[in-house]
Order: structure tokens, then sequence, then C-alpha cells
């Protein structure tokens, strides 16, 4: 193979791994931008994975699939929500309670569906014209539906959280919640509806995983993904934009994993190179907002009592 | 606007008791009282941050229930809270556009911009739309929390205690913007602790104290003495006595010492001054002109990045909180529950918070809790900290008893330098009085004290040399005794310097 | 007038209020649990009389239960002195993975001749260190990098589990296994001693060292300087900074002592258990352990008693675990479902801890 083909088939690749991380990162950005942590993220997004698949392969129909695994995502997410929320428990032991019982529930309802193929998974689409251009028409224009819909989310949820009014109330809310209590707003609706947000993004995430990335279901496929997506929330600076970058970035690594086997690396070696990226992504993160002094929302995991000093 | 019979009870206190309180069209209404009054209460019950437990509240003759804020904004209330209700890292305008249901969706900011525009330019109050809040003085910030009230319709503004942070020269221009708000039919209540100003700008005076109405005056109808007189329902003692005290040697000096605040930004340029054996230096100024940080500096919470400071000799800039307080050095924080106390942890417990390192409180191991339950005794007696068992969490004291447990953790091991932020802020009278005598004690028994207070007048009766800040810069360090008040008006307000300032004058 | 519910901030919460929080979240978690196995189809009162009569109801089942429950004290015990100093460190399982990896490497290659005085201790003391080692390195990440402890313990948790998946593929591979992911057994002298109770499957030496650092961290959280650091760092670190105590010093400490105790369970796990006495794929080491035993530490208010019956409890779950997944065909991983639920009712407990409930005649307005 060329160079040129190499290249263009490993950042092929890397949008394509990069995807679920690009959703539950946008979703977990709305999120922690409203004040909540929700470290529940893996949780919600195998829950997406599991229940894409079953309900894509009872109907047949893949979209039906995608869209009850988002909303099965957003409900999970509705749980840590009202536990963080309205009854302001610890949100790390929360969202750790929901990663829990979301892999345990997800291998309970998946063990039926192990090793089974899926006969109408979700497949690359060629857009005509746009597709012939060389190197970036087989890079940009022939993938699926869902990783259009993830890249067009970007610009769209970027618009929404810093130019619109509804996008002012939340990153208010994430910043100082007594303030936009005192003009109004509402606190706990805000959270719930950004909460919830976070959820059915992650749920979509892990639909992508098991009906167009693989597509199969293994119990605990998502190998660790959703805390990829809390330290890619931090790298990206709470801003959809500066995501896209890190979740393709993440992609890239993935891929390059799969790549450098052949060379005699063992794999669990390289198994870990995602994970080890992860700490050094957060870590560039951290370092980077220190720097700019533009932190986390400030309120962020900090459950709001009206009227307490 | 009538508020009737209003009473709301917090778990041990009454803070408002059948309040009666009326405010006309167009009029500046004062109100009046010292902390812990039950202004700040009953104007939260106003703006619907509170629910009253009994009382009515009338709008323009109708009877109204105010359940929340937004009730509050709907039918005319705007407040500009003490501590400013804005979002830091948003610009003006978002600020603004925060919660407002009737802008556009999409770009709010825009319109806001321009309606921010219109009501600069009528009422005088001059800020910048784009600009951050953070970027923001003090002064510029209240305005902008003016705006707000005023860009959502209010008909009744609300401010407590908007001179607490503002140089004499703002307060005068923000006198003038209220004028002119009222002239064009907006009501306005003051909440003050001030005597000057409101004699100066109200309209009518209603005097609180001990949660009840004490009187509701004209200001041409009454002094300042008769005022002071309702707000503490005995005559007040404008003066501490102070005892002549010999100074000693230099134990704290500060030399050329720069720091950056929070955001990066100089906050310390260039301090120098001393502090010597038996005297108090007051650092004046107004809130936010590197004085938390000046403080934070010589504690060891905040690095320096130029500069020196010594205590007794040792050079200890820069070093660890630990080393600090190793040396001598206690320091009264200026928050006091979030910075100086661990709420849920007993008194006891908290009263070791500096001390546990050392013998006898601890072995090389283990706390030695018989000896620190003595100790505690002591404490509780000698500085007459009211609770019920030394087992207690400290989160249920009172304010003033919470200052008396820090003070009784601070001053008990004799330290040679005091520094003490702003330390009767929030205080009943007694507790005050008591504070400020403690501290002339320390100072007698030789301590060097730093004393860092907004409220002027504590300044000027209690230390002997007062250094003013403005911008980070000492603008001038003189004599207490010698000291004028217009004097230190200007160099709060950056309008005056001096050279080469009362150092080492007697 | 009419009567309102209202919810008033609770001033203090007694002993007795928590003991009554934690067993009610345990009885409304298994009933959620129930509808959940009857959902299924499972039979519910089946199912948990399955369960419990297995774990606790014979002196075999409750061997099983206290051999499972050794690395729960271990890391639960760790674990509270973590979170009571809010360092939250969701990395015991790979802690426990190396405190596994260096009990192995004592057993087969440092010391596979000596005698059984000189390999047990240095697992123990290789398992500590490794342990405390694995813990360090977020902690330090933390201190001077500000990063979230929260995601470099988790990732270390899936390097080690691939460091010990690359071990025993690659240069640890056991000689007399072919293709399995297992060393070698060790050497007879690595074999932890075992009680002769029941099935015969509790090594001793590390119950012992469980509840003895089970009582010797309660001294030292509630007792010494260091347990005085860890609560006021975890009640008020600004006041612990002001103080002029260090961050980086007690955040350390704490790590230390939390990998160190998972390494030592997963030296038990590695050495003791009867069905190891080698390193074999994560998984077959530890089934989750150090998740669990943050529930077993936060059920227990993080007090490092009440982590002791907390963990019997669930090394009970456990073992019943096993037994469902035989006679009920549920998969394992079901047990993520218990697990989540109980800590979901824990937390909502601690709701009940904070605020009081009660009636009040209240006048209109």
């Amino acid at each position: 193979m060329s160079l040129e083909a190499l290249i263009v088939s490993l950042l092929y690749d890397a949008i394509r791994a990069g995807t679920p991380l690009l959703f539950g990162t946008l979703g977990e950005i709305y999120t922690e931008r409203s004040g909540v942590l929700n470290l529940g993220v893996e949780g919600m997004m195998i829950m997406g994975a599991v229940t894409g698949f079953g309900l894509t392969l009872a109907t047949g129909n893949v979209w039906l699939g995608i869209l009850c695994a988002a909303i099965i995502g957003g409900l999970l997410a509705l749980m840590h929500a009202f536990m963080s929320i309205t009854l302001q428990a610890n949100q790390v032991v929360s969202g750790l309670a929901l990663t829990m019982f979301g892999l345990g529930m997800s291998g309970l309802l998946g063990k039926a569906y192990v090793g089974i193929p899926l006969p109408c998974p979700l497949r690359s689409i060629s857009i005509p014209v746009l597709s012939t251009i060389p190197i970036l028409g087989p890079l940009l224009f022939q993938h699926d539906q869902l990783i259009y819909l993830s890249i067009v989310l970007v610009p769209l949820l970027w618009l929404t959280l810093f130019k619109t009014r509804v996008g002012i109330n939340i990153r208010s809310v994430g910043e100082n919640p007594a303030t936009a209590d005192a003009l109004g707003v509402n606190v706990y609706q805000v959270r719930y509806f950004c909460v919830f947000l976070g959820g059915f993004l992650a749920g979509l995430g892990g639909a992508y995983l098991s009906v167009a990335y693989r597509p199969a279901w293994t119990e605990g496929m998502t190998a660790g993904i959703g805390w990829i997506v809390i330290a890619l929330t931090i790298f990206s600076m709470w801003s959809p934009g500066r995501a896209l970058i890190g979740a393709y970035l993440f992609g890239g690594v993935e891929a390059l994993q799969y790549r450098l086997q052949p060379l005699g690396i063992s794999p669990n070696l390289l198994a870990m190179l995602p994970y080890a990226f992860a700490i050094v992504v957060l870590l560039a993160g951290t370092q980077e907002t220190i720097r700019k002094r533009m932190g986390a929302p400030s309120a962020l995991g900090i459950p709001y009592i009206r009227g307490e000093k | 606007m009538r508020m009737k019979g209003i009473v709301k009870r917090f778990p041990g206190v009454i803070a408002n008791d059948h309040i009666d309180f009326d405010v006309k069209t167009g009029e500046i209404h004062a109100l009046l009282g010292e902390n812990g009054a039950g202004k700040t209460t009953l104007m939260n019950v106003l703006y619907g941050i509170y629910r009253p437990d009994e009382g009515e509240i009338y709008v323009r003759g109708k009877r109204t229930a105010i359940k929340s804020p937004k009730d509050a904004i709907e039918l005319g209330m705007g407040m500009v809270h003490q501590h400013f209700m804005l979002v830091y890292p948003h610009t003006v305008s978002e600020n603004i556009a925060l919660g407002l249901s009737s802008s556009r969706f999409f770009f709010p900011v825009q319109e806001v911009e321009k309606g921010v525009a219109e009501l600069s330019g009528k009422y005088g109050l001059k800020v910048d739309p784009k600009a951050k809040i953070w970027q923001l003085s003090v002064g510029e910030q209240q305005r902008v929390e003016i705006i707000k009230a005023l860009y959502r319709g209010a008909q009744v503004l609300i401010l407590d205690e908007p001179t607490s942070v503002l140089t004499p020269s703002e307060i005068t221009d923000l006198f003038d913007v209220l004028r002119r708000i009222a002239k064009e039919g907006c009501s306005i209540v003051f909440i003050t602790h001030k005597l000057d100003e409101v004699m100066e700008i109200s309209d009518r005076i209603t005097v609180l104290r001990h949660g009840k109405v004490v009187a509701t005056v004209e200001p041409y109808k009454t002094s300042k003495r008769e005022l002071a007189r309702m707000m503490v329902g005995r005559e007040v003692l404008f003066r501490l006595k102070k005892k002549p005290v010999e100074r000693g040697e230099v134990v704290l000096e500060v030399r050329a010492l720069h720091a950056l605040n929070d955001r990066g930004l100089p906050a310390i340029k260039g301090v120098s001054f001393i502090a010597s054996e038996g005297e108090i230096l007051g650092i004046a100024g107004v809130a936010g002109n590197g004085q938390r940080e000046l403080v934070e500096v010589i504690t060891g919470l905040r690095k320096a990045t130029e500069g020196s400071i010594s205590i007794r000799g040792h050079d200890v800039t820069n070093c660890s909180p630990q080393n600090i307080i190793d040396k001598g050095v206690a320091h009264i924080p200026e928050e006091r529950i979030r910075v100086g106390l661990v709420p849920n942890m007993s008194v006891a417990e908290n009263l070791i918070l500096k001390k546990y390192r050392y013998p006898p409180f601890s072995d090389k191991l283990f706390l030695k809790i018989a000896f620190i339950g003595q100790e505690t005794e002591k404490l509780i007696s000698e500085y007459n900290i009211i609770t019920p068992s030394k087992e207690n969490p400290a989160k249920l004291l009172s304010g003033g008893n919470i200052q008396r447990l820090i003070l009784a953790r601070e001053l008990s091991e004799k330290p040679c330098l005091i520094v003490a932020a702003h330390p009767t802020y929030g205080l009943d009278v007694g507790a005050t009085e008591y504070i400020r005598s403690l501290l002339l004690k320390q100072r007698e028994m030789g301590a060097a004290i730093l004393l860092v207070s907004e409220d002027l007048e504590e300044i000027m009766s209690l230390s002997n040399r007062i250094a003013v800040m403005f911008e980070g810069e000492i603008m001038g360090i003189v004599s207490a005794e010698r000291a004028e008040i217009e004097e230190i008006g200007l160099m709060m307000a950056g309008a005056k310097r001096m050279t080469a300032a009362g150092e080492g004058s007697p | 007038m009419r009567p309102r519910l209202e919810i008033e901030r609770r001033l203090g919460t007694s002993r007795r209020i928590m003991l009554l929080a934690s067993i009610l979240s345990i009885a409304l978690a298994l009933l959620m649990i129930a509808l959940v196995f009857w959902g299924y189809g499972v039979d519910p009162i089946y199912a948990y009389e399955k369960i419990f009569v297995g774990s606790f109801g014979s002196i075999f089942g409750l061997s099983d239960t206290i051999a499972k429950a050794i690395p729960l004290m271990l890391c639960g015990v760790g674990l509270a002195v973590a979170f009571k100093a809010l360092v939250w460190n969701v990395g015991a399982e790979g802690q426990l993975l190396m405190g596994a990896i260096a009990a192995t490497g004592v057993a087969l290659y440092v010391f596979p001749n000596s005698p059984a005085l000189v390999v047990i201790p240095s697992m123990f003391a290789a398992g500590f260190l490794s342990g405390a080692f694995w813990g360090l390195i977020p902690s330090i990440l933390k201190a001077k990098l500000r990063a979230n402890e929260v995601i470099t313990t988790l990732m270390m948790n899936y390097i080690a589990s691939n460091l010990v998946n690359y071990l025993v593929y690659g240069p640890w591979k056991g000689l007399k296994e072919w293709g399995f992911p297992y060393t070698d057994k060790f050497p007879l002298s690595a074999w932890l001693p075992l009680l002769p109770l029941g099935t015969g499957r509790i090594h001793y030496p590390t119950l012992i060292l469980a509840l003895t650092l089970a009582v010797l961290t309660y001294v030292l959280v509630m007792r010494t300087k260091l347990g005085y650091e860890i609560r006021v760092m975890g009640e008020n670190p600004d006041a612990a900074r002001y103080a002029g105590m260090s961050y980086f010093k007690t955040a350390m400490l704490v790590m230390l002592i939390s990998g160190g105790l998972a390494g030592l369970a997963g030296v038990g796990e590695v050495a003791g258990n009867p069905s190891h006495h080698r390193l074999r794929y994560p998984q077959g080491i530890s089934p989750g352990y150090g998740f669990i035993a943050i529930i077993v530490a936060w059920l227990g208010r993080l007090h490092p008693l009440a982590i002791i019956p907390s963990s019997l409890l669930f090394g009970g779950l456990l073992v019943g675990g096993d037994a469902i997944q035989v006679s009920l065909d549920l998969p394992f991983a079901a047990i993520g479902i218990f697990n989540g639920v109980i800590l979901f009712f824990v937390l909502s407990a601690e709701l009940l801890m904070r605020y009081r409930v009660t009636f009040k005649w209240r006048r209109e307005g």
C-alpha cells in the first residue's frame, strides 16, 4: 500500500473509532457545563450498545434501535440526575453506581446476543460526487449517517452553548447557580435537561459501537471508553469544537494500535496505549486550563440548595 | 409597595418580628440597622428568596404572594446584593441576558447590548457590554448589577450595603445615579449601617433593631446621634481606650513585594512596610485592592513573585504555611467558616487545628486526647465560647462564638505577629467590642498586629499607624493620631500618594 | 390553616439513624432486585434463598463467604481512608492486580526455592509495596499536576489488567500449561496456609492481616496526627491548607496506604486462594473486588470497623452470585446490578440522614 493510502486508511479508521468518543464527550460537556459531574458514561454507553443491538435485531430497523439506545441512555442519566440534583447525593459515587448498574444490566440483557451477527447493521454510504475527490473523498465522504450526525452536532451544539439564550442559562447555572436562580432560571430544570442530553448522546455513542463500528455484541465491549470520555471532556475545555479534535485524536491511537500489532509487539502492551494516552491527554488538558485560568465550570459537582450560604 | 406584619424565623432566632415597611413611588427609603438586625432578611423576603412565616405583601395596592425571585422580578423588584450575583467568567451582556425570557433565542447578546447602551446613557452608568466581569472594577461591577435590574423594568430597586465596596468618590457618583433613577419614578430601598450616607441620600429612614422596627423617620427630623441610639439601644462609644505602649523591635518586614491574583494579574505591586512589637498597623482600603492577596502572601497561602518577607529577621518569603505558623504567626482569616473552621468537627478538634503537631498535644504518632480536652475546657471558659459541650460540632456555634473560637485558637500561643483580616465583620456590637479589646490586649503583651479592615472607623480607632492600599500599592502610611479622614479617603481612591511616607516616625 | 410536609435539615446524625438508614437501604435494594429477577422470569424467593442460604446458611457457604470477604475487607478499609480524605481512589482493582503480580514474581522468580518463612512475608511485603506504588503515581499526578484522580486511577486499572495479560500470555506463561493464560503453580512454600473449616478456602494469614489492619486503620484515623490531618482535609481542604497541612504529603500517604492494602488483597488472592496458587488472567484473579470494595466502604460509612460486617455481606453476595450463575443460568455480570442498586439506595439513605421530614401546620401565605 502506498504511504498515502496508509495514512488515509489510518485517518478514516480514526474517525470511525473516535465517533463513540465524540458522542459521549459532547453529551458530557453539556452535563458538566450545567454543573453536574456524571461518571456513569461507561454504564450509559454500554446500555446504549446492548439496547441498540437488541432492538435492531428484534425489529430489523437499525434506526429504531439507535433511537431506543439513546432514550435508554437518557433514562439512565435521569437516575443519576435524580440522585445528584434532587437528592444531592455525592456525584462521584452516584456516577460509579450508575456505571456498575449499567455494566451489570447490559451483561444480563446481552447474554442472548453474544456471538449473533447483526443482519442489518448501519453501513457506510458514499456521498455522490464528493466521494470521488482524490484523498479527501474516501476519507471524509464515505462514512455512515451516524458519523455525519456526530459531525453536524459539533457546530450545532457549539452555537447553542455559546450563542443562544439557552446556552447562557446553561453556562451560568454551571458557574453560579445562585445567580441564575435569583434571575428566575430554574436551575433544577436546566440541570435535568443537560444530564438527560448527556445520557442521550452517550447512548447514541454506545449504539454506534454495536450496530455500526463492530457490529456485534460482547459483554463489556465499551472497554473503558466511557472513562476516556471524562478525560476528553477536560481536554476539550468544555467546548464542542475541541471535543472533535480530541475524539479523533483518540480514534487515531486506537487505529494505530491495530496497525502496530503485526509488527510483533504484544497486543496486550499495545492495548495499554489508549489508557496511557488518556492520562497524557488529561495532564495536557489540566495544564492548559490552569495556564489559561479557564477551568471547569465553577459549580461542577456541587449540589445547589437555594438559600444556603 | 407595602409589607405588613412580616415574620420570618430561623432555627433559634426571629429574624423579622412583625415588621411593617412601605415604599412610596420615586422615594429613596433607607433601611438602617446593625449587622444582624434583619434588614437583608426582610429584603430577601421581598425578593422571593425567603418565604415569610407570617405577614402580607402588597404591590400597588394588590395583595401578592412572592414565591421566588422570578415572581419578584415580574412584580418590578430588582435587587443588588451585597455580594454581587454575577457570573464572573461571562461578559456584561451575557450576565444581563441571563434568564431573560423576553429576549431573542438566537444571539440575544447583541440585542441586550443595545438596551445596555440606552440605560447607560440615561442614568450615567458607564460600562462596556463586551467586557468580562472579572476584568471590571468593583464599582463597575455594581453598575452592571444596577443595569441588570433596570433592564428588567425594576420599579423598586433594593441595594444591600452598596457603599461598602466603593471609594468616597465612587459613592458620590452612585448617589447621583440613584437620584436620577428615583426622579424617573423608580423607588429605591437602601440598606446600610452607615449614618452619614443615610442622612445624605434618603427621603425616609426606617431603623431596625433585633428584627423589629424601631421607628420610621425623615432625616431632617432626626440626628445621627439619635439614629445611632435607635440602632443600638444605648449610647455608642465611638472610640475605644487605647493604652500607650512602647514600640519594640521590628517583627514583620515586607520589602518590594509583588504577587499575582487568581486571574494572573498583578495584585501587589511593590509593597514595603514594617510592623513592630506593640503596634497595630492598620491596612485601610476598599476591598479588592490587594489586601486579600497581601494577607495570603504573608501567611504563606500565596506565592510572591518578587520581594521579600521576614519575621524577626528570618526570611520567610514563599515558605509553607506550616513554617510561617511555626515562626509564631497567627492568622485570623477573612472567611471564618470557609477557611478558619472545620464545621463538622468538634469544638475541641477545631481548637487544635494548628497546635496538634506539637507536644503536649501529641507525641510522635498519637493525639493526646485527655490533654486536648483539658486545654479546650480552659480556652472555652477563658474566651467565653458558648457551646453546650466541647464535643459539639463547630458549625452549630453562632457567628460571634465562632470568631471567639478562632481567636482562642490563634491567640493562646502568644504569637509574635497577628494577621487579622476583617475580624469583626458581620458581628454584633458585643462581640465586636470583645474582639477589639482582645487585639488591644495582645498589643500590650508585645505582639505586632496587622489589621485589615474595610471599617475605616475601626482602623482609625485601633491602629497606631495606618497604611492605605490602592490597586496593589501602598499610597501612604500615616500615624493614626494625626490622620485625617479626607486624606485617607483620597489615598483610598488613588488620588493622593505620600512620598517616603511616615516610615519609622514615632 | 393546612398541613404541610416540611423538610428541615437535621442538625446532627446519631449512630442509630445511620444504622437504620443502612439497613433500610439494603432492604429496599433487595426489594428492587427482586423485581428485576421477577421481570426476568426468575422466582425471586427461590433466587434469594439460593443466595442467602447458600452463603450464610451452612459452614461451607460461610467459609466461602469469609474467603471472599478478605479482599473486600482489605480493599474496603484502604478505600475508606482514601475517601475520607476526599481522594477518590477508583483504582483499587489495578492496585490489587499489581500486588498479585508482585507476589507471583517473588514466588516464582525471586525466592522459588526458599522456605515458607521467607517467601510468605516477602510476598506480602512486595505486594504491599507494589500496590502502594501503583496508588502513589496517581496521587503524585494529582498533587503536582492537579490531574483528576478518578480518571488516573481508573486508567491505571486498565493498564494493570493489560500488564497481567501480557505477563501470563508472554514472559510468565506457565511451562506446564499449554496456551492457557496462567503462570506455573507456585511452589508449595508460597501457598498460604488454609483454615480447615468448611470448604477450606480461608487463607487465614490474610484474614488476620485484614482484621488487624481494619482495627489499626481505625486507630490511625481517629487517634493519630495523620488521621487528624486526613479528616480535616476531607472535611474542609481550605482550612487544612490554612492550618499548614500539606495536601501533597497527606494525599500521598493516603494513597500509599490505600494502594498497599489493595496490593495485600492481591497477594491473598494469588497465593492463598486454593483454586489459584498462580497468576491468571485478570478476571480470574478478581471478579471486581476493587470496585465492589467501593460499595463496601460506602455502606460502612467509611468507618474501618463497620467495613468488616459490610465486607461479609458483599462476600455473601458474591458467593450467591456463583450459586445463581450455576442454578439459574444468569451471567455473573448480573452481580453488577446488585451492586449498582445497593449503592443507589445507600446514597438515597444518606439523604434521609441529612434531612428530617415533619408535619407542620402552616398559616396560609
